[in-house]
């Protein structure tokens, strides 16, 4: 039998020796982005669709446009375009608020699909009761579209943290880059970055198995 | 607090001590070429009940979503209780009223749609104490006394907390009722409202809507395919066709001795034949 090829002998020593910086950079790093720029995304979302739907003409024509530009741009573009645009910010903050942005132009579709998917019917009901715009939207309109929309923004929340080692870019030790300053440190790679792969199947297999029931009990029995 | 009703200019302009409580100038309504309704006159007083039959297309519906402004004539005008409700001729030209008027008149009107469009994120009960809560603005305590009241009229107080989606269709359109009586409309406007129920269940929709009708003066606009009940709650039938009123009579007459060649056709059509002229 020949030998294994030298990059996949495998150290156990190795692999308990580097999760713990892993685990914090997890923690601290690439959950803490994940969790506030899904946060900025969701509500920036929102902002967007009800902009491009009840805004004049004109403004609704920029943010769609604007909107677009993002989209069709590259996050790494992005994150270094902002890093070198904004240097007295943190580059943690650059990364949350690019996620953040960027993801908002994605999610902004989802709701907007879900506030189309609002029957006629209920918005004709709100003015039969005569309820304000105000209440329409917020006690009708925008509960019944996250009804619809909450799998998908999930579905976008678990892109945004699979995307995060793209951060590594602007010089943020999120775990990819915690795995490679330990390989540089030791010369070990493969142990950290197996671990890594590990820990984000870990996360996102049973978050999306979260948002396919989330999707199920949603879902109105009619 | 008593509510003193709200003296604007436009209120004061319009309004007259003994005006009908809907009236259509002259209406037409037209969808790009098609003319769906054509100088339509016609008038309903104080507490009348009239129903509106015709067949489909012929623009019944149409008649009641301009009454509950959820389409605006393309011309006439349309008043309630003597205020033009979206436009008003000034200088011999039609110019459409500020929105601020029909918002106003809205709130004496409530209607009960087809597919009941009850809000599937609110509970029962939230769904009848919405308005009066937010719009009206009355007492949380007042609100869900009379909530409960209603409950009680369309049979379903056990229902309060439940989800409209683990109703029946005829408990839905029971809950549609009493939420549009929570709003206690001078005007009910009631469109085909057993048409998406099984059979089986029209009759407690429709022994509801008789009570209200008995025992309260709420004008009522209705349209309904189920002569029998026509002929039991309403004052006066209208017969439509080709966005036109052909014929007009109290209920007894219309159904037992309808004049117009085209109401004898429709009325034999939905009554079956033997019918006509017989009772
Ligand atoms: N939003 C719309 N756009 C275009 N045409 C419309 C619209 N709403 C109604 N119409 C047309 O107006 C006409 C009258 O429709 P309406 O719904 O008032 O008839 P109806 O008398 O209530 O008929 P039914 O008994 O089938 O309910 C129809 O020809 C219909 O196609
Ligand atoms: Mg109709």
């Amino acid at each position: 039998m020949t030998p294994l090829p030298a990059a996949l002998d495998w150290d156990w020593e190795s692999a308990f020796e580097s999760l713990p910086s892993l685990l914090s950079a997890f923690l601290q790093v690439t959950l803490l982005v994940t969790v506030l720029s899904t946060a900025l995304a969701a509500v920036l979302g929102l902002v967007i669709a009800m902009t491009l739907r009840l805004a004049p003409r004109p403004v609704a024509g920029v943010v769609r446009w604007i909107a677009h530009f993002i989209r069709m741009t590259p996050i790494v573009v992005q994150l270094l375009f902002a890093y070198y645009a904004f240097l007295e910010l943190e580059p943690l903050t650059i990364g949350v608020l690019v996620f953040g942005i960027h993801y908002s132009t994605y999610m902004s579709e989802v709701y907007r699909a879900g506030i189309d998917s609002v029957p006629a019917g209920q918005w004709e009901a709100t003015t039969a009761l005569s309820m304000s715009t105000r209440r329409t939207w917020t006690a009708v309109i925008i509960p019944q579209a996250l009804r619809a929309t909450v799998p998908a923004l999930g579905n976008y929340a678990v892109s945004m943290f699979k995307d995060t080692p793209f951060l590594l870019v602007i010089g943020v030790v999120e775990m990819v880059n915690a795995g490679l300053i330990y390989g540089g440190n030791n010369f070990r790679y493969i142990e950290p970055i197996t671990l890594v792969g590990v820990i984000f199947l870990l996360a996102s297999y049973p978050t999306s198995l979260l948002i396919s029931r989330l999707e199920k009990r949603l879902a109105y029995r009619t | 607090m008593p509510t003193a009703p709200e003296q604007n200019d436009d209120a004061a302009r319009g309004a007259a001590p003994d005006a009908p409580v809907i009236e259509f100038r002259d209406v037409g309504k037209r969808y790009g070429d098609n003319v769906v309704l054509d100088g339509l006159d016609f008038s309903v007083r104080k507490g009348d009940r009239v129903t509106l039959i015709g067949p489909s297309g012929s623009g019944k519906t149409t008649i009641l979503r301009l009454v509950m402004t959820l389409e605006d004539a393309t011309e006439g005008y349309i008043f309630v209780d003597g205020e033009p409700l979206t436009h008003e001729e000034r200088n011999g030209r039609r110019v459409e009223l500020n929105k601020k008027q029909r918002k106003r008149i809205r709130q004496k009107i409530g209607m009960v749609f087809q597919q009941f469009n009850l809000f599937p994120n609110m509970t029962v009960l939230e769904n009848i104490v919405e308005a009066p809560l937010h719009v009206l603005g009355h007492p949380r305590a007042e609100v869900l006394e009379r909530a409960g009241n209603l409950l009680e009229k369309v049979g379903l107080a056990d229902k309060a907390d439940a989800h409209p989606s683990s109703l029946s269709g005829g408990q839905q359109q029971r809950v549609a009722i009493a939420r549009a009586l929570a709003m206690d409309p001078e005007i009910l406007l009631l469109d085909e409202v057993t048409s998406a129920l099984d059979p089986e269940i029209v009759g407690e929709v429709l022994g509801i809507l008789r009570t209200i009708a008995e025992e309260t003066d709420i004008t009522m606009l209705l349209v309904t395919h189920e002569m029998q009940f026509a002929k039991d709650v309403s004052n006066r039938v209208l017969m439509f066709d080709g966005g036109r009123i052909i014929e007009e009579a109290e209920p007894e007459a219309m159904f037992s001795n309808p004049t117009h060649e085209r109401t004898k056709s429709f009325l034999r059509a939905v009554l079956g034949e033997d019918q006509i002229g017989t009772r």
